[in-house]
């Protein structure tokens, strides 16, 4: 062979002419996470045994956390729902970097919510930070321009150590990377739960747009065509990360597995995405594919069998930046910060000259094939020989056995109505200070302000806001609206109905903001799927999700599961993070969340239940959480959103109830605005207060707009009801009580800066 | 007139600095740190970002692009020159401005909407603002802890050099809650806060910080 003589084979070399002569070998699959069964479909594959270097690809491809073999069977009732929207199609889907959906004036979307948790308990900065860095590279290969990003967190409790370990350094990563990128921080979550300490989730998502015809796909075709790897440089870092980190449950001695998490350098994404965005202005890429999780043996056999051929890649051309690396770490390593472009050879100038502009390195360290196989050598002698689609898409698939839990009878039957509760306006008070002072309840900035929310000079809005808006088209005043949700605790009691009232509360939080709810990207927390009580809830949950986007009509554009969120027997709450985009043809016209002035009117819209289990009353009052979660009434959601849609320059405000209720809504508006209110309540004021029944909002208007607020809600079959006015410095309860606003907001915002310094 | 900004590897908010000039009523005109070429414009703006990344001091590389070369002769010879937060920290490396700028005191990045008091509208940058104007503009910055030894010091506060100070809270620790400074010509302003973040009422905080993309007036420090 050529190249021999220049480049010294080292004799441990597996190629595949060795493997085929030396069939007995003893190979380390079960380090590397494969199980026996899965081993031996390897070797029937080949009909031989794998080499070092396709073991190394075959272990990481099939990892839970790459092939998706625990999950894949629920998962694929989502691509039974009708691929498009309610404005138009889908154009692109499950199985894409990220799905990209149509939204007018010739834009689309791209969005995607992806999970970061295991690496992010490890290492917390460079977990979190990689995590916002892996979502960001699925969306410029895509073709999009990122134009936001998100990050829905989950703790253990505030008083923690391990939260006081993990949650500055999570929320710097975030911070530390995203600002750096120059993307807004558009909102998120951060809940605290008992069952996420020792198992914190990092989900990151971003949104990214571009014009319809800029769409790239991840497929790698026409003979001929260059392999090009750009971006950093490939070192050790992240070797084995999806395959030993994200795919194997914590045991109780804790982390212990640093080496694995891959470090960030937000600059040269930075640069990645200036570069990527003028090579497809330029127009020289034909396919496109981001490296994250599972490195190259992801991008080569992914691009490979997504195309109509084969790929040949020369390993020893990848730039090393530890030149020790053997061809297995090679192919394994997780360094971030690269991308996988096909490009045709008459174009490979104008794309080199690109990335030199850009300061960033590119290699050409192969070429698409019609051999149907992917093959990749090593100075010159083949180490991988594989058909690439065994490898990217025919991992196993495992109907793993559930069953519903023995005890959820037990915790159903055990409601939270039976509670104590607070009778006099005096125990409401406190009740209200004590709420909006709680953990999950209290103001965020303490996280949201090391988040830059104003950079690219089109964020409408942020957090505090139920949804975050960014601006799309300047001349047109198009925009997007993204929010997301989970109440885990509701999903405990029950999956099915856990899920829907994430997809409802998120479709409600970007309808309040004025927009149109569109698609859904999901991203599926749970624990390890090896236990049939945590494999029933999944199953519950994805059949929860599918449902009730079919009655919406929205369609599950893509996403992520994350299992093996468990620290010995305890699974984390299950948590089924919905994100739902949807778009708004004026932001000038969105609605705020706040008061906007004084003299309006207060009212509710929606119809109030006395719903309490799960309620954040019932964890922070009792610290109790059993009995069934809110009525779903998704007829009753998609009548509230059309409504909200249709009051957009009638409703001056309007704020979406979720956690904590009545009372959380209205003190929220009040103390973001600083203007108080003052409202009666009929019936019981607790239940008024602090039931979370779903599909309710709170909107003002001014008082000659009543009329036509009632004759809408008529319309939509939207039940309201006035509960008072705007202004002054307290907020009232008639006849129950009333704090001053300058009381109020102290107890919001003293708990993170208490806690966390 | 026709206002430049300069896009240095790692620059965020070059594309929003543009956006201001052009509702300041100027002509903005993009410009690439590797081009050692101002294509005519009239006055720079160094916007904001984590130029190469911050990981050395923070606009300490910057300092040696082709183009700063070009905007440091313009400076000396009268040319306006605003940075802004990671440009502003550019301006103190190339010793266009005095002091410097460390990590917040805190540790933290922090985003916030700042009020300022304009300690001195006699820059080219600040003639549209009353002296003593408070203005509510976007902060944000990891490294915006400005400092200078007590000699400099004493000699910015005595000279007016001070541009702007910080209300309510000091966000970073800077010495006297320094927010911005300019050199004696007055032609060329460092400043830590955003205020091309605060040019529309829908997207930043507020219409604050237009003031310092309509203070240009042609010719006055050339």
């Amino acid at each position: 062979m050529a190249d021999t003589a220049s480049a010294p084979i080292r004799s441990t070399l597996d190629t595949v002419a060795v493997a085929a002569g030396d069939p007995d070998r003893q190979q380390p699959w079960s380090e590397l996470g494969l199980k026996a069964d899965e081993y031996e479909r390897i070797r029937e594959i080949l009909g031989r045994r794998p080499t070092g270097a396709e073991l190394a690809m075959y272990s990481v491809m099939w990892s839970e956390h790459c092939s998706y073999k625990s999950s894949k069977v629920h998962l694929k009732q989502f691509g039974e729902l009708a691929q498009e929207t309610p404005i138009g199609p889908m154009l692109a889907g499950i199985g894409e970097n990220a799905g990209v959906i149509d939204i007018g004036q010739g834009y689309a979307v791209s969005f995607k919510v992806e999970s970061h948790n295991h690496p992010s308990y490890v290492e917390p900065y460079q977990g979190a930070a990689t995590g916002v860095g892996g979502i960001v590279r699925d969306i410029i290969a895509m073709g999009a321009r990122p134009i936001a990003v998100m990050d829905p967190l989950r703790f253990g409790p505030l008083d923690a150590d391990d939260t006081h370990r993990v949650l500055p350094g999570i929320v710097a990563g975030v911070g530390g990377y995203g600002n750096c990128l120059g993307l807004p921080n558009i909102g998120g979550e951060a809940v605290f739960d008992e069952t996420y300490l020792g198992n914190p989730l990092v989900n990151a998502l971003c949104v990214g747009v571009l014009r319809h015809e800029d769409l790239h796909l991840a497929k790698a075709s026409g003979e001929g065509n260059l392999v090009v790897l750009y971006g950093a440089r490939t070192g050790g870092d992240g070797i084995g990360g999806v395959s030993v980190l994200a795919s194997e449950t914590f045991d109780a001695d804790g982390p212990a597995k640093r080496p694995s998490v891959q470090v960030g350098d937000p600059f040269m994404e930075k640069l990645l995405i200036e570069c990527t965005l003028e090579l497809f202005r330029a127009g020289v890429v034909a396919g496109i594919q981001d490296l994250g999780g599972a490195g190259l043996s992801c991008a080569t056999s992914e691009l490979a069998s997504a195309g109509d051929g084969g790929m040949l890649v020369h390993l020893d051309k990848v730039p090393l930046r530890d030149s020790t690396l053997s061809p297995e770490e090679i192919l394994m390593s997780e360094s971030q910060e690269r991308m996988m472009a096909i490009v045709e050879p008459d174009d490979i100038a104008a794309f080199l000259a690109i990335t030199t502009k850009w300061d960033v390195e590119a290699s050409v360290i192969g070429e698409v094939t019609e051999t149907g196989r992917l093959v990749i050598d090593w100075h010159g002698e083949t180490v991988v020989d594989v058909p690439p689609r065994t490898v990217a898409h025919d991992g196993p698939v495992y109907e793993r056995p559930f069953a519903r839990p023995e005890w959820q009878d037990a915790l159903q039957a055990d409601g939270a109505e039976k509670l104590a509760r607070p009778t006099t306006g005096d125990e409401l008070r406190a009740t209200l200070l004590q709420l909006v002072a709680s953990p999950n309840l209290c103001d965020k900035s303490w996280i949201t302000d090391q988040y830059d929310r104003y950079v690219q000079g089109n964020t409408v809005l942020a957090q505090p806001a139920d949804s975050g808006m960014v601006r799309v088209d300047e001349e047109t005043h198009l925009g997007v609206s993204v929010a997301t949700d989970c109440n885990g605790r509701f999903a405990k009691l029950d999956p099915y109905a856990g899920a829907q009232l994430a997809l409802a509360e998120a479709y409600r939080n970007v309808a309040t903001g004025g927009a149109v709810p569109l698609a859904v990207s999901d991203c599926l927390n749970f624990g390890s799927p090896e236990d049939t009580d945590v494999m029933w809830q999944f199953a519950e949950a994805c059949r929860g999700l599918k449902d009730a986007c079919a009655e919406l009509g929205i369609p599950v554009t893509g996403g992520n599961v994350s299992l093996y969120n468990q620290t010995g027997e305890t699974a984390i709450l299950p948590t089924p993070v919905v994100a739902v985009l949807g778009v708004i043809e004026d932001v000038r016209r969105r609605t705020p969340s706040a008061f906007q002035g004084a003299d309006e009117r207060i009212v509710l819209l929606g119809t109030t239940r006395e719903e309490l289990s799960g309620s954040e009353w019932a964890k922070v009052a009792h610290d109790h959480l059993g009995g069934l979660p809110p009525k779903v009434d998704l007829r009753a959601e998609r009548n509230l959103a059309r409504l909200l849609k249709d009051l957009v320059g009638i409703a001056t405000s309007a704020h979406d109830l979720s956690d904590g209720g009545l009372a959380q809504a209205l003190a929220e508006a009040a103390m973001v605005s600083g203007i108080g209110a003052r409202v009666s309540l009929e019936g019981d004021a607790f239940v008024g207060l602090y039931a979370e029944s779903a599909g309710r909002a709170l909107v003002t208007v001014d008082a000659g707009d009543l009329d036509e607020l009632r004759a809408l809600c008529a319309r939509h079959d939207v039940p309201l009801t006035e509960l008072g006015t705007t202004g002054g410095e307290v907020l009232a309860v008639e006849g129950q009580f009333e704090v001053p606003l300058a009381e109020l907001r102290a107890a919001w915002t003293a708990t993170l800066p208490n806690a966390l310094g | 007139m026709k206002i430049g900004v300069v896009t240095f590897p790692g620059s965020l908010d070059d594309v929003d600095a543009q956006r201001a000039v052009r509702i300041g009523g100027n002509e903005a005109v993009a410009l690439w740190h590797g081009d050692a070429d101002l294509k005519g414009v009239d006055a720079v703006i160094l916007p904001g970002g984590f130029s190469y990344g911050d990981y050395l001091r923070c606009g300490a590389i910057s300092r040696f692009a082709p183009a700063m070369g070009k905007v440091v002769e313009a400076a000396r010879a009268g040319m306006p020159v605003l940075g802004i937060c990671n440009g502003f920290q550019i301006l103190c490396e190339s010793h266009l401005l005095p002091g410097a700028l460390i990590r917040n005191d805190h540790r933290k990045f922090v985003c916030r909407d700042q009020l300022l008091r304009i300690e001195n509208n006699r820059t080219a940058w600040t003639s549209a603002y009353d002296q003593g104007q408070e203005i509510r503009v976007v902060l944000k910055n990891g490294e915006g802890g400005f400092v200078a030894d007590t000699e400099t010091l004493a000699r910015i506060e005595g000279e007016g050099q001070v541009v702007a100070r910080y209300l309510e809270v000091n966000p970073n620790g800077s010495l006297n809650d320094i927010a911005g400074v300019t050199n004696e010509r007055g032609n060329v302003v460092g400043l830590m806060p955003h205020p091309e973040h605060a040019v529309e009422e829908l997207t930043g905080s507020g219409l604050d910080g237009l003031g310092f993309f309509t203070s240009l007036v042609e010719g006055a420090f050339a």
